[in-house]
């Protein structure tokens, strides 16, 4: 039997406020245990909640960047469930009116292939705490600093036909809040985290499977994992007789497999109802067109920018706009005087070799874009050769510092005195006279040995164009 | 001392008579001798009292005394005070020492009150006759074998038995005037939204709001200034002016209109209460007010809304106490539902479980739409009856309770006649109207309590009219035997 | 409409609430009680009604995003039933 793959995803990402959605305790990750949590977002009797209006406008910008409706009036819900991480003994959420409703967000495949995926909606509410199972004489530590961090949980259509399908736009949302300045999309730390609802059917069969829901999917690549897992096992299951369960499921990186989370097996009744602490959330125009004012340029539009602007190939691209951060770096090389598609080559190849081998982020690169393209800046005006630049890289990598300033300390200018370099090469013409001879007699490839011997002579700093065509002349008289 | 309004209290520490330190001292004795059979307070600050008042002292020689410096009251335990205990009548919160002051509290310690303690109250402010307190019941000072009320029984008790001037209340659905009308006092609650519900632990939080518990009008009106007002920590508190209360308390009442809901006046209405009612109601006319009949069709709906409304929000509310954070918790827990199911069930009361399972039942799945979202459209409906009335008339009145108090015990069984008790009080939080409730002609030697509903934002308005019956009767400064 | 014990029973378990079995048939009667008292609601035609769930017409205000708590754990931890090197101690949390 031929299956098809369902998924759909529910993502949660942490907005990037200072502060607490309803409170104004620090948002700040790593923090001692229980030192940003405030008495809001401890649930002390008597405290009541404030919406932070960051959230709120965060919430507007992406529900913009995915074309979706806007409600002008949006609920908190409280959703009624006790845990140890969750202070109040409820979270305040939203449930029948969501501040975002319906959109969409293109996803391209590798192959080639375009696709529309659905938003269902997307809503506000506060993260809960966290439950250390470090053990305290049998006990688990209870550390409520996350608790009160908005979250924006966005809710995807079961659109996904395939796990690449549903990794791509996995990552198509991370790359959109991230441009959005609206998440971290810090997967380790909890800012962006993926909850996958995956079932299957006979191919051409409308009604959907059974799902089963998988939690704790921390990276792209575990998604990918805990989704094939997942496939694999429900494909087992029905082809030997069985069926799926409709459970909540944890990945389980280690052993690389889901299980049963049984602690959620028993059938929540979350008692929904609206937040009398809260009142409805009314969006005007005006709060709606500062949001639109405040749109950055999404990366669809600023790759078709880049390739009309910098014409860059559609691969460059793509890949300079993959993140805001390298695409913003970009920019500021070319804005440095670097030349468009020199700079292209020199991001995505030289500078990501780099860091990649230094296993450091853009954001640490130890060279500055205005640094590179000062370094361009001298292969353009022909100061240095591009095999030269990259021994300058090297210099300014380890802190050497500017271009200029290594060039000089270095001596790495280049020869471009004609005078100076017919004498050099009179002198290699004079030293190799077998070679000369051959030369003339036919065998061009001698040149290159020629060339060599002259780079030789000047440490490589003489200028290629001129060595060559210097050479030629005398080489043919 | 203890027989002076504030304003005379006021007037004679500034002239220098006595400081607020005698006057503190003063009811701190009276509290030690008078206290102990009421049972009006859980907590008792002596030591604090005296500190404050020693400050007031101090405000007071340097000119800057404000209405309220050096005043004496108490508060309900239901307010956070930082440093003190804030048990809200329960178990649960027994040993719970609030690291901050609600914005009531702060509000009058920046006024410049003086706290005696916190006044004893139905767990959780659930109830209607202060017998369901961990810390035992109020007795009613005109009668010690009744009733103060409830849920703000401590605070009536203490303003009743002259052992505060006044005393800080809550009302979400009667707990307020309720108290206020079984033992002879004035107790005012605004309009949701006019006073901050920072810091008020919360019973059903659409409906809860903080009010004055008074000698007088007059009295209610100076502390409501100190109380009312826009903060930014409740995003339910309104952002109005608030306008200066006492300025119009003696205005003209010739050509109010006064609206008598029929329904207020039923059989259910003791008929000794409705003569009493009458009586106050002639005078009101001898005034120059104009009396009509009105009709709020859906009065009956106010009971059973409320009973779905109230305990769904408590529900909800309450969850946060699960033995984690604060409050109660069970010994020697085997496992975490052991910890919260222990911890509630041990920590909390009767009355308090009865209501959290109404309310997690109405919100449950399969009864949410039978229950919750119904007792929301009846809300509506009785809030339209109130919108319809007051396009024709400036206030309403009626008794505040259908009989004068009842015997301790009385009503413990019964639950459902217990909550009738409110019936009258109700609809004012579920349409979120003020409503103050003032003595008029005692029965029997107990008292009996006017309400006077009033539109939104017309505090001051409600101030007036019962000041002006104030200022002709003497109702108000009848004092129960022993307490004079 | 009566409630049985059973009935009873799941709500206290939704509301993580131990009731003394000796009391639990008095909960079954007081809260049917309740519950027919509640039910004169039914009576009311609501078709047309919005539900209403403040008495205010307001709109949700909102704060501006600035940090101003700062570290009260000392304070906030000083009324916890049980703690350890600053986290608050449960019986193990199963996931």
């Amino acid at each position: 039997m031929q299956w098809e793959t369902v998924i759909g995803l529910e993502i949660h990402t942490q907005l990037a406020t200072r502060s607490k959605i309803f409170s104004g305790a620090s948002t700040a990750y790593g923090a001692d245990p229980n030192t940003q949590a405030c008495i809001i977002d401890l649930g002390f009797p008597g405290v009541l909640p404030v919406l932070n209006e960051s959230a709120v406008d965060m919430a507007l910008k992406f529900g913009i960047a995915v074309n979706a409706e806007i409600a002008p009036r949006s609920i908190f819900a409280r959703k009624n469930y006790f845990y140890p991480d969750l202070p109040k003994g409820y979270q305040i959420s939203q449930f029948e009116l969501p501040i975002v409703g319906k959109g969409s967000i293109g996803i391209d495949l590798e192959d080639g292939t375009h696709k529309v995926i659905g938003i269902t909606r997307a809503h506000l509410e506060e993260d809960a705490g966290k439950s250390l199972h470090e053990d305290f004489h049998g006990m688990s530590g209870i550390d409520l600093n996350r608790t009160g961090t908005p979250l924006l949980e966005i809710v995807s259509e079961p659109d996904m036909r395939s796990i690449r399908e549903a990794v791509a736009y996995a990552r198509k949302i991370h790359q959109l809040v991230v441009y959005l300045g609206i998440c971290d999309g810090n997967m380790q730390e909890g800012s962006f985290r993926v909850d996958a609802n995956i079932s299957i059917r006979p191919f051409g069969q409308e009604a959907f499977g059974t799902r089963t829901e998988l939690k704790n999917i921390n990276s792209f690549r575990f998604m990918e994992r805990a989704l094939n897992y997942e496939l694999e096992r429900q494909i087992d299951l029905i082809e030997g007789g069985d069926e799926v369960v409709q459970e909540t499921r944890l990945y389980d990186a280690d052993r690389d497999e889901t299980r049963s989370m049984r602690s959620k097996e028993e059938a929540n009744d979350y008692r929904y109802f609206p937040d009398p602490d809260l009142l409805p959330v009314e969006i005007g125009e005006e709060r709606l067109q500062r949001a639109r004012r405040g749109m950055p340029e999404l990366p669809d539009q600023k790759r078709q920018r880049f390739e009309s602007e910098y014409r860059l190939s559609a691969a460059d691209a793509l890949t300079l706009t993959l993140s805001r951060a390298m695409a913003d770096y970009y920019e500021e090389v070319v804005a440095s005087g670097g030349d468009a598609k020199t700079a292209a080559n020199w991001v995505t190849v030289e500078l990501a070799g780099a860091l990649n081998k230094a296993g450091l982020d853009l954001t640490q690169s130890p060279v500055s874009p205005k640094q590179l393209g000062g370094l361009l800046q001298r292969i353009a005006d022909n100061t240095i050769s591009g095999k030269i630049a990259k021994q300058v890289f090297e210099a300014i990598w380890n802190g050497e510092g500017d271009a200029d300033a290594v060039i000089e300390a270095k001596g790495l200018k280049q020869i471009t005195d004609s005078g100076q370099i017919e004498k050099i090469i009179d002198e290699v013409i004079a030293a190799n006279p077998k070679q000369v001879e051959q030369f003339k007699a036919g065998k061009d490839k001698l040149l290159g040995f020629f060339v060599g011997q002259v780079m030789k002579q000047t440490q490589g700093k003489a200028n290629p164009g001129q060595v060559n065509k210097i050479l030629m002349a005398k080489l043919k008289d | 001392m203890h027989s002076k309004t504030i304003a005379e209290l006021g007037a004679a520490m500034q002239a220098g008579e006595f400081s607020s330190v005698e006057l503190t001292r003063h009811f701190i004795e009276r509290i030690e001798r008078l206290n102990g059979d009421l049972n009006a307070l859980i907590t008792p600050t002596p030591d604090q009292a005296l500190a404050e008042a020693e400050a007031a002292d101090r405000v007071i020689r340097s000119g800057q005394a404000g209405p309220l410096t050096g005043i004496p009251l108490v508060q309900k335990d239901i307010f956070c005070t930082q440093g003190v205990k804030t048990s809200c009548g329960s178990r649960m919160l027994d040993s719970f020492i609030s690291p901050y002051d609600a914005t009531v509290v702060e509000r009058l310690k920046q006024a410049g009150t003086v706290s005696l303690g916190k006044a004893n109250m139905d767990e959780f402010a659930m109830g209607s006759s202060n017998e369901t307190s961990y810390y035992g019941p109020v007795r009613n000072p005109w009668d010690q074998n009744r009733v103060p009320g409830g849920s703000s029984g401590g605070s009536a008790a203490a303003v009743a038995a002259r052992i505060a001037v006044a005393g800080t209340g809550t009302d979400t659905g009667g707990s307020i005037r309720q108290p206020a009308a079984l033992c002879g006092i004035t107790g005012l609650k605004p309009t949701y939204g006019r006073v901050s519900r920072f810091g008020m632990i919360a019973f059903a939080s659409s409906l809860d709001q903080a009010g004055p518990m008074t000698r007088s009008a007059e009295d209610a009106a100076m502390l409501l200034q100190a109380m009312a007002g826009f903060d930014s920590r409740d995003s339910t508190c309104a952002d109005q002016p608030v306008p200066d209360y006492s300025a119009t308390l003696n205005d003209s009442l010739r050509g109010l209109k006064i609206g008598l809901p029929r329904e207020y006046f039923d059989a259910g209405l003791d008929s000794a209460v409705a003569a009493s009612i009458d009586g106050a109601i002639g005078l009101y006319k001898q005034l120059g007010a104009e009396v009509v009949d009105i009709s709020l069709p859906n009065t009956a709906l106010a009971v059973p809304t409320y009973y779905v409304v109230a305990p769904a929000e408590c529900s909800s509310n309450l969850s946060r106490f699960d033995g984690v954070r604060f409050g109660y918790r069970c010994e020697d827990p085997k496992d975490l539902e052991d910890l919260y199911k222990r911890s509630r069930g041990e920590g909390f009361g009767a009355e308090v479980k009865r209501r959290i399972l109404i309310g997690t039942y109405a919100l449950s799945a399969g009864y949410y739409d039978a229950y919750y979202l119904k007792a929301q459209k009846t809300r509506h409906l009785i809030s339209d009856d109130f919108k319809r009335a007051f396009e024709t008339v400036d206030v309403i009145m009626g008794p505040t309770t259908p009989t004068t108090a009842f015997a301790l015990g009385e009503k413990t069984d019964d639950p459902v006649t217990m909550y009738l008790n409110d019936i009258y009080t109700i609809a004012a939080n579920l349409a979120g109207l003020p409503g103050i409730s003032i003595p008029v002609q005692p029965v029997n030697g107990l008292p009996v309590g006017l309400q006077i509903i009033g539109n939104y934002f017309t505090e001051g308005k409600l101030l007036n009219v019962a000041h002006r019956l104030q200022a002709e009767t003497d109702w108000h400064l009848q004092t129960a035997e022993g307490f004079a | 409409m009566s409630l049985d014990k059973s009935d009873v029973e799941k709500i206290a378990h939704l509301a993580r609430m131990a009731l003394d079995e000796s009391h639990i048939d008095a909960y079954v009667e007081d809260l049917s009680n309740i519950l027919d008292l509640v039910e004169q609601l039914e009576a009311a035609n609501t078709d047309t009604i919005e539900p209403m769930s403040h008495p205010l017409h307001m709109a949700q205000r909102m704060r501006s995003d600035e940090v101003t708590e700062g570290d009260c754990r000392e304070v906030n931890q000083a009324v916890a039933p049980k703690t350890e090197n600053g986290l608050y101690l449960v019986p193990k949390v199963i996931e």
